[in-house]
């Protein structure tokens, strides 16, 4: 199903949470709101499943507008970070829960519900757990239950709020790559929110990326990664580092050194640049090009090597990322001093 | 189970200690007098025992004490839970000074409560005037004794209750609607099942106040003998006759009816937490 949010405006007192917000998802798409605390996501993810109401604007669901229309009407299943699963019921009975509440007219009997819930428990891989109560699951078997009982009414959208925030490192990432196939199986347009770039970039077809109450991006996860459009996108997503500077003709000044550019971008503008560790190269000859840093420490594990290191003059902190075999040729020790070049640098103009 | 021999390490350990504390002072200040009330009436021959705890007088009290103390706690279940809600749920203006009126009924003495009540409610009462136009009697009747027992009782049931509604999240409520659940099924299969328990405990203690309640119930209650005579006032006046194996007899089948009830309200508690998945 479609849905459609248009010029959302929410503010709780003096705080905006939400400034002017409209967005189109696809239906079958699995989208994913990114963005720090307090940025409005789970605003947002609320209004659009009725738990909260917007100050004005509209949300439509499959072209119809469900402004007015209450939580229990809007057919969506919430998936809620601390699954808020019925602790007085068996697993079962919190999957049967949405099933049993219907009018008696469009209620399926105890057999025909017996059989759904056995279904979706197959589906989330946990049907052995039936007769358990929530307090004898973990973290990740709560979750899945949760949103066992979410598709249990079979929703026309599914919202997830922070699903895996509450899970520890490893578990998440294995129920991050079952919610991609969960997905694939079912198509049911979802939206997640999530503040873990890793996790949005990962399992969204789409990503919204927002930023204090409103959009900064939305694209796939290339897009938004590769070519950010703000300097809010550039430095949420991935580490990276940040260079003060002004521009003069085709060049930027950052410091003393200069570098190359292909913006456009008036002349003698302040500007910001970024560059990801990857994009920037270590000089150990100090005659060379590049702005002057001194090795502060190598990090040298997993499958790259990091050097962070603290610019001469103003201290800053600069992180590369280095191959085993470039760290083999460089024979840095901590203490030296080198050159840095930005091999690829992405310029913002500032606002003022 | 933490037992005294296990080997684990905890941080406030005192097994011992606290259970032989618990056993001295639950001799000293509970079994030793029950042990007495016990002792006293095994001076009495069965047959007198039992015309004592068995006169229509003496019975009629049971009903009256037994039965207004259970329909009280009853009420304040109802009527508790709905104020631990505004509560709980509503900030309005007044609300602290509402929150300090509930546990009135305690700090008050008790012969005050009845005094108080008793001036209202009589057929000359700022209330009882209104009444007794309609027909309505109030002191003087068994319906006195119930309000009085609803009166003391109340801050029983709020006090339980309020703390285990602050505890319960919101977003149970969220995901329940979110399910389709309306109000009241929300309210009824999500909210009231996490309430049974302290409901329970609210409802026996209430229970267990109003049976044994004495000071603001008789000046109400007008003491009107198979009518509105509650059974404490019974062992006061078999001791003001010097009747104490009289007195402790009435004491004895008290203590057993409440035992039972009591018994029955804790096997009711067991159950729910077994079904509900606070015991495995």
């Amino acid at each position: 199903m479609s849905i459609e949010v248009k010029k959302l405006n929410k503010k709780f007192g003096d705080f905006t949470a939400l400034d002017d917000i409209s967005l189109d998802f696809k239906p079958g798409e699995l989208v994913a709101l990114l963005g720090p605390s307090g940025c409005g996501k789970t605003t947002l993810l609320r209004i659009i499943a009725g738990l909260e109401q917007s100050d004005s604007g509209n949300v439509i669901l499959e072209g119809e507008d469900a402004s007015d229309t209450h939580v229990r009407e809007r057919q969506v299943g919430f998936v809620f970070q601390h699954y808020a699963l019925f602790k007085h019921m068996t697993v079962f009975d919190n999957i049967a829960f949405g099933l049993r509440m219907r009018p008696k007219k469009t209620r399926p009997t105890e057999k025909q519900i017996h059989e759904k819930v056995m279904s979706l428990l197959k589906l989330v891989q946990l049907d052995w757990l039936a007769n358990r109560f929530p307090a004898q699951l973990s973290g990740g078997q709560r979750q899945r239950i949760a949103l066992a009982r979410a598709l249990a009414v079979e929703p026309r959208v599914l919202l997830l709020d922070e699903p895996f925030g509450a899970l520890d490192a490893k578990v998440r990432k294995e129920l991050r790559r079952w919610l991609r196939k969960l997905h694939e199986e079912l198509h049911v347009t979802s939206i997640f929110v999530t503040h873990d770039q890793e996790e949005a970039l990962e399992v969204a077809d789409r990503v919204v990326l927002m930023n204090q109450g409103r959009v900064e991006q939305v694209g796939t996860p290339e897009e938004v990664y590769n070519r950010p459009a703000t300097p809010f996108v550039y430095s949420f997503l991935g580490s990276v580092n940040l260079f003060n500077g002004r521009t003069e003709q085709n060049r930027i000044l950052i410091g003393e050194n200069s570098f190359q550019h292909e913006h456009s971008l008036d002349a003698g503008a302040d500007v910001f640049a970024f560059a990801r560790p990857h994009e920037i190269k270590i000089v150990t000859d100090m005659n060379a090009d590049g702005l002057a840093a001194k090795v502060d420490r190598i990090l040298s594990f997993g499958s790259s090597n990091r050097v962070e290191l603290d610019d001469l003059k103003t201290g800053q902190l600069y992180e590369v990322s280095v191959t085993t075999e470039e760290l083999a040729a460089l024979q840095l020790k901590p203490g030296q001093q080198v050159r840095l070049t930005p091999a690829h640098l992405e310029v913002f103009q500032s606002a003022d | 189970m933490a037992l005294a021999g296990s080997k684990n390490f905890s941080v406030l350990p005192g097994f011992g200690p606290s259970l032989g504390y618990t056993l001295v002072y639950l001799s000293l200040i509970v079994l030793i007098p029950i042990a007495a009330v016990i002792l006293k009436t095994l001076e009495m021959d069965w047959a007198s025992f039992w015309s004592t705890v068995s006169s229509p007088r003496i019975v009629a009290t049971y009903k009256l004490s037994f039965g207004a103390a259970l329909l009280a706690a009853a009420i304040n279940s109802v009527f508790g839970l709905v104020l631990a809600w505004a509560l709980v749920r509503y900030s309005f203006p007044g609300k602290k000074i509402v929150d300090a009126l509930i546990d009135l009924p305690f700090a008050l003495p008790t012969a005050v409560a009845g005094i108080a009540l008793t001036a209202i409610y009589a057929p000359n009462g700022w209330l009882g005037r209104l009444l007794e136009p309609l027909g309505i009697k109030i002191a003087f009747t068994p319906v006195g004794v119930l309000i009085a027992l609803v009166f003391i009782g109340l801050p029983f049931i709020v006090r339980t209750v309020q703390p285990i509604l602050e505890d319960i999240e919101i977003e149970l409520e969220e995901a329940a609607a979110s399910l389709g659940a309306n109000r009241g099924q929300t309210f009824w299969y999500v909210v009231l099942p996490m309430l049974w328990p302290a409901l329970l405990t609210g409802f026996a203690l209430a229970f267990a106040r109003g049976v044994g309640e004495y000071g603001s119930v008789i000046f109400i209650a007008g003491n009107i003998p198979m009518v509105s005579e509650i059974t404490p006032l019974m062992i006061i006046t078999k001791l003001e006759q010097y009747d104490v194996n009289g007195a402790t007899a009435i004491a004895v089948v008290m203590l057993v009816f409440s035992f039972i009830l009591l018994l029955i309200i804790n096997a009711l508690q067991a159950y729910t937490a077994k079904k509900t998945g606070r015991s495995f």
